[in-house]
């Protein structure tokens, strides 16, 4: 065990900005990565959703 | 041979499908474990502190861009090579995460560097050339956009990704190669690795866990390659995520 306290593990020596700083846009950049590609998926389903209604319903487009 | 079954497209969607939740799991299990090590039983460092911390998710993220532009460059070359309809939707599907992976390497370097060295940024050939890699990756990924023709698409960024591809080992060796502010490699296969256990292990367990994610995430996203350069394929309408 590294910590006497939570105050200790936060403050991080004194490098507190450094290290939560490294770790918060290493998690907020995995984050928008996985929200992106969730996006991109329902689009392109939304997409292949609607041209099959188009096909069905004899729509040439 | 069995594997090469899923060059096609059908067979890797369902593949695919397969894959990516055991590789989401295994990277946030990884995840836990490694954080775990690293800010709970990792030893601050004698020299750097509590800021040495940085380096569990620094190493493996620099690892990680070289590595996904290494395998980019083999699909490019399977793709160029063989004509094998999925090996450019692999590159596709890799290069978002290998950039991803290339800025997290650069932002925790420098909020590194800045305690360490006293400077957010220096002109060293280690941090020039992973900066090339970021633009590098920038560039495959505009220029495959760019072109509607996927084939074509396919084409030109395998150019990019196999002759950026000479870049990694610049990376790689760049701090044996010149005089560079970066440090040497903690960790390499000719020598005993200069750190300690624990805080090697915690960093080699986070190099899994964002290389499991960055399988996950491109075997997630190849998916939707597939669906747009296939929606006319009968499989396709057939699948049960697009029935009404």
């Amino acid at each position: 065990m590294s910590w006497n306290s939570w105050e200790e593990f936060w403050d991080m020596g004194g490098y507190a900005f450094f290290v939560w700083g490294s770790y918060s846009v290493v998690f907020a950049g995995v984050a928008l990565e996985l929200w992106l590609a969730v996006r991109q998926r329902s689009a392109v389903l939304a997409l292949l959703r609607r041209n099959r209604e188009h096909a069905q319903a004899g729509d040439p487009t | 041979m069995f594997w090469l079954q899923y060059a096609a497209p059908q067979r890797l969607y369902g593949l695919a499908g397969r894959i990516y939740p055991l590789a989401f799991a295994l990277a946030a299990l990884l995840t836990a474990v490694g954080l775990y090590l690293g800010f709970w039983v990792a030893p601050a460092d004698f020299q750097q502190g509590q800021a040495y911390r940085i380096i569990f998710v620094h190493v493996p993220a620099s690892w990680m861009s070289m590595l996904i532009y290494v395998a980019m460059a083999f699909w490019a070359w399977l793709g160029l090579s063989f004509k094998t309809r999925v090996s450019g939707m692999m590159t596709q599907a890799l290069a978002p995460t290998g950039a991803l992976c290339c800025f997290l390497s650069l932002w925790t370097g420098a909020l590194w560097g800045k305690p360490m060295w006293g400077a957010w940024w220096v002109w060293d050939a280690r941090l020039t050339s992973e900066l090339i890699l970021l633009f590098l990756y920038l560039g495959y990924i505009a220029l495959t956009r760019a072109i509607d023709d996927p084939r074509r698409a396919d084409r030109a960024g395998a150019v990019v990704a196999l002759v950026g591809v000479v870049n990694v080992p610049i990376i790689y060796f760049s701090v044996q190669w010149w005089n560079t502010l970066h440090q040497g490699a903690s960790v390499s296969l000719t020598k005993s690795p200069s750190m300690a256990a624990v805080m090697l292990w915690a960093m080699l367990v986070m190099t899994l866990a964002f290389w499991a994610y960055a399988v996950g995430m491109a075997f997630y996203r190849v998916r939707q390659t597939i669906l747009e350069r296939e929606q006319d394929a009968a499989w396709v309408g057939e699948l049960k995520e697009i029935a009404p």
